[in-house]
């Protein structure tokens, strides 16, 4: 709380997107209850662009942050504009967040990627 | 409002403290001076060196001031390990950082350290001690009261035990935590040394006490004047000193009563989020624990963001999660006991102190759930 920027802790509070999709063609599940730290990402593409993300989060108050801030950032994008979508991008829209805690920001890009992922192996499948 | 149940960490100030510490600002001589002004300030210290040795129930010659709970540690283990040439050292695998890591120092530096196992509950088993005991054993370092769970180790047994297979093994016991909620006194307990610290008993930071026993001698780890014995060499921190002597006479004045107080509001605490919260977990021995001390784990979600919630209203706890500490792994007292590393990391520390009130545990019973609810529907795991 100490270190935690006004961002950060809005998310926190408030975060947005919580939930699952039931109809989601893509999701990412990362992390492990050893390391604290467990996301899941539901994506909803249709025409190639996110029009729903939603996520869980087992973690800190920064895990939970980044969860929230990654639904909103890729929310409305295409699957190529979000597949950019970084950890560092993640941490500058929360306005910074403590060096031990930048961690949290990596497994929300990850969650996104495999979420992308599966979306991918999905639509070869059908 | 500001709920504090973080005691283990820290206590305020007492009001006779402050009163202490405030009357001595004018005592500004050094007490070793032979000129009146230092005199008088030798006097405070020494008087205040009583109100300690009282306290534990030891000759004021065998109490030693120092900076901190963790300097009694590292002066007691070090300077033993420093005065002899056996290379054995026995200790618990719950032991604060301020032991683990001298052991662990002198475990990479060569030495041979036994760790002993604790039960589920945290409790070390006197005979898994003494079975450990070599010929070479140089020190057995053991903690009264543990400050993350509570569990309270059966020290006098551990000592009777260790004595009946060696009379020359050192036993040292880190009381920070136990000094001011357990009954005790030194020659009962049979150690040969005992760490305690004043910001732990509403004393000042900044100053604790290393218990020796008389003809014990140990080797200086610090070199300098020859303020305590040559082996706490510098400047006495007189102000921190005052206020220590105050806290620790009151930390043991009705010792009993407050102890049974504590507990009541504790069990109120543990009954109230029993009745109210599912899926959780105590942590700690039922019995053998500090009455003001309640670890919990909550299924299904993680220590941090429990905290960052509850100091959202101004209840302030600790937990034992990896994340609130930086490390990579849950807290090694939750490890050691068996816990399951996801419990582990949903443990929410409660820690009591003389200040609190009936009023302020059923705030923090009202608080909770609500808490324990918005994160379980947040997180992915499912709780069986």
């Amino acid at each position: 709380m100490n270190q935690y920027s006004d961002k950060v802790m809005e998310h926190f509070k408030n975060p947005r997107n919580v939930g699952e999709i039931e109809n989601a063609n893509g999701v990412g599940h990362v992390g492990n209850p050893v390391c604290g730290d467990i996301m899941k990402l539901y994506i909803r593409v249709e025409d190639g662009i996110i029009k729903d993300a939603k996520f869980k989060t087992f973690g800190c108050g920064a895990a939970i942050a980044t969860s929230s801030m990654i639904t909103e950032l890729i929310k409305g994008k295409t699957i190529e504009e979000a597949e950019k979508v970084s950890n560092k991008a993640v941490i500058d829209a929360l306005d910074g967040l403590p060096p031990v805690k930048r961690h949290c920001s990596v497994l929300a890009e990850e969650a996104l990627k495999k979420a992308i992922e599966d979306y991918k192996k999905k639509k070869e499948d059908v | 409002m500001i709920v504090y149940l973080d005691n283990n960490a820290t206590t305020p100030l007492s009001d006779p403290v402050k009163k202490k510490i405030n009357e001595s600002f004018e005592l500004y001589g050094n007490p070793s001076s032979f000129h009146s002004l230092g005199v008088k300030a030798r006097n405070v210290i020494e008087i205040a060196r009583g109100k300690i040795a009282a306290a534990i129930g030891s000759d004021a010659k065998e109490v030693l001031f120092t900076s901190c709970g963790t300097e009694s540690d590292n002066i007691a283990i070090q300077g033993l390990l420093k005065s002899t040439k056996k290379k054995h050292i026995v200790s618990s695998k719950i032991e604060h950082p301020a032991v683990l890591n001298v052991i662990k120092y002198f475990e990479a530096s060569g030495y041979d350290v036994s760790w002993v196992d604790v039960d589920r509950y945290g409790r070390v088993n006197p005979e898994d001690v003494a079975v450990l005991i070599r010929p070479d054993t140089a020190i057995v370092s053991i903690m009264m009261a543990n400050n993350e769970i509570g569990t309270i180790q059966p020290i006098k047994e551990i000592t009777d035990k260790v004595k009946e297979v060696s009379k020359d093994v050192i036993i040292h016991t880190d009381a920070v935590q136990a000094f001011g909620k357990v009954k005790f006194k030194v020659r009962e307990l049979g150690v040969d040394m005992l760490s305690i610290s004043s910001h732990k008993v509403n004393g000042p930071k900044g100053v604790g006490a290393l218990y020796i026993r008389k003809g014990l001698k140990i080797s200086p780890i610090l070199y300098g004047g020859h303020h305590e014995k040559g082996i706490k060499p510098g400047t006495e921190n007189i102000l921190g000193i005052v206020g220590f002597g105050e806290a620790a006479s009151q930390a043991v004045e009705n010792i009993e009563y407050k102890i049974g107080k504590i507990r009541e509001l504790k069990e109120r605490l543990k009954n109230g989020i029993n009745r109210s919260v599912d899926n959780i977990e105590i942590n700690g021995h039922p019995d053998e624990v500090l009455s003001n001390t309640l670890n919990v784990s909550f299924k299904g979600i993680e220590g941090e963001s429990i905290i960052m919630m509850l100091d959202m209203e101004g209840i302030c706890v600790a937990t034992g999660s990896a994340c609130s500490s930086g490390r990579l792994e849950p807290s090694h007292v939750l490890m050691s006991m068996g816990l399951d590393p996801a419990v582990a990391q949903g443990s929410v520390r409660f820690s009591l102190g003389d200040y609190n009130t009936l009023e302020e545990i059923d705030y923090v019973v009202e608080k909770l759930p609500p808490i324990i609810e918005r994160l379980r529907e947040i997180s992915p795991l499912e709780i069986k």
